[in-house]
């Protein structure tokens, strides 16, 4: 290990075989005659391409109109609520009713997105929960160790349960259209709700929610854990603008403004500095 | 005022300020405190800035040794100079004129990083809440560090955190850092370092980076992990300024593109013109 890390130590030469020189198979603009993308010309070969077909081939190689299609109609249906008391939703409201720029408030907004209560944690740790759910039962071990060991562990089950409310609304719409889809009976689409029917039938009384809805379709797409953080890493945009619209043209300043007594400060002693 | 429904109000709670209303006014505050102190009727005037920021996230006043650790520790890492990736990211701001938010925002998402960045202070300092000056620890965590079986939206840390993975030898200005800030009081923790630090660095295979001394410095000074990482991206943040700031001045034609630097490997080519 430590000879192995001590090879590393021709840190400045590497750094200078990088020096003005990064060699990519990503993409290119080439000024003034064309774009490439992963080996695709932009104008010729991608023209075609929905905005949502282009994130998902750029993100994943993939070229896939159904997998972008899909994707697009989770995010529509589950992740682009337009309510400003929403956490991220609220940073861009912020924004607005402060005065602060369109770019700034979305921006901000994604940034805070990256919860570990909701947004893009949970998103994430669903698919890789799901991952690693399917290869325990393959290996025989059933659902209610599976679960179990997952408990036992994190104390919660990424995908499962929910704060606030305990129905998830979202979920039958977006079977509706995953059923439309031909996308609502995959291996992971199953093995959710196989999860779901082992809490329903214990004392933890957990209802699947919509990120481990969302997720399994993602592994029924075959999208390794990173790809789907990157493919949601924009989903909750569409429903901040609206948010940020809204306190953006009403009065400045008024978006749920805050009296003094609306703090509750745990200390009421004085004391002088010296 | 008092009515039920008022009482029914959500509020937020804190142990960091307290107000007090005007009396026209129950949205302006007339007199604020933190941790006790009348900021603007008692701290303005009487206490620097550093001091005033030690007290915000600690609660109480610094020592006077505590208050010149943590403020050489600011002067140190105020400027990480126009090579830093976070300063970088801030001048390309600047050059294209951007918002000056989005020159700020762009050096903290960048210098919030596992590589230089606030996440690596974070980690460092959990590696020194577990091994503290405990040489064997130390050794062990290196070469064995320790891994997050579940995914996160960080990355995994590709080196021992506190240290740079493309250094050569410890760099001056960080052995100037950890003498100055180790003589101030002679910490502990700080002479530790000093004394092991060549031994560390030969485990990490890798130099000893402001990173590291940062970690080690809020560690001494007692400063949590999750407030040592929100530290170091402020602390950082006045150098990113004024360099966006220059750099919009100078324009874009002044700063590098890299024009030559790329080579695509995977090039269709040219599309060929039936003309």
């Amino acid at each position: 290990m430590i000879e192995k890390e001590t090879s590393t130590l021709t840190g400045p030469e590497r750094l200078e075989a990088y020096e003005d020189n990064w060699q990519t198979v990503m993409g290119a603009w080439f000024p003034g005659e064309r774009v490439v993308l992963r080996g695709k010309n932009v104008f010729a070969e991608l023209a075609e391409c929905t905005w949502m077909e282009y994130l998902v081939y750029a993100v994943t190689g993939r070229s896939s109109p159904k997998l972008a299609r899909v994707i697009e109609g989770l995010w529509s249906l589950s992740t682009s609520f337009p309510d400003p008391r929403l956490w991220n939703n609220r940073v861009a409201a912020l924004a607005g009713t402060a005065r602060s720029t369109g770019a700034l408030a979305i921006s901000a907004g994604v940034a805070i997105s990256e919860a570990s209560v909701y947004g893009l944690r949970p998103i994430k740790g669903a698919l890789d929960f799901l991952y690693r759910a399917d290869a325990k039962k393959e290996q025989g071990i059933a659902i209610e160790s599976i679960v179990k060991e997952e408990l036992k562990a994190r104390r919660c089950v990424s995908g499962f349960g929910r704060p606030l409310t305990d129905t998830d609304e979202r979920v039958a719409p977006v079977l509706d259209f995953l059923k439309t889809m031909e996308s609502d009976q995959g291996k992971f689409v199953l093995l959710a709700f196989e999860i779901e029917d082992f809490f329903k039938n214990s004392r933890y009384k957990y209802k699947l929610n919509i990120a481990a809805l969302n997720a399994a379709v993602a592994a029924d797409f075959g999208l390794t854990v990173d790809e789907y953080y990157h493919l949601t890493t924009l989903a909750f945009t569409a429903g901040m603008f609206p948010c940020y619209i809204d306190s953006r043209t009403q009065e400045e300043g008024q978006f749920f403004p805050l009296k003094v007594e609306r703090i509750k400060s745990i200390s009421n002693g004085t004391r002088k500095w010296v | 005022m008092t009515d039920q429904s008022e009482k029914k109000r959500e509020q937020i709670t804190t142990n960091i300020w307290r107000e007090e209303a005007e009396a026209d006014n129950p949205f302006a505050a007339a007199k604020s405190y933190c941790a006790d102190f009348d900021v603007y009727g008692d701290l303005l005037g009487k206490i620097s800035l550093i001091e005033y920021l030690w007290l915000l996230f600690k609660l109480e006043p610094p020592s006077k040794a505590q208050t010149r650790m943590l403020e050489g520790l600011a002067v140190a890492l105020a400027n990480p100079g126009p090579r830093d990736h976070s300063v970088r990211g801030a001048m390309n701001a600047g050059v294209g004129g951007s918002t000056r938010a989005s020159a700020l925002i762009a050096a903290i998402s960048i210098g919030a990083g596992n590589l230089g960045g606030a996440r690596e202070v974070f980690t460092a300092m959990q590696y020194w809440q577990r091994c503290g000056i405990d040489l064997e620890s130390w050794i062990e965590i290196i070469n064995n560090p320790p891994r997050e079986e579940r995914a996160d939206v960080w990355p995994e840390m590709e080196h021992a955190p506190g240290f740079d993975p493309n250094g050569a030898s410890c760099p001056t200005p960080v052995k100037q850092l950890l003498n100055h800030l180790a003589a101030i009081e002679q910490n502990e923790t700080l002479v530790w370092l000093q004394t092991q630090r060549k031994t560390l660095e030969q485990h990490a295979g890798s130099p000893l980076a402001f990173s590291g001394v940062a970690a080690a410095t809020l560690f001494a000074l007692g400063f949590e992990p999750e407030q040592a990482e929100m530290l170091f991206l402020m602390l950082r943040l006045p150098g990113a300024a004024v360099h966006a700031l220059e750099q919009e001045k100078m324009g874009w034609s002044r700063y590098p593109f890299f024009g030559d630097g790329l080579t695509l490997t995977d090039d269709p080519g040219p599309v060929k013109s039936d003309d």
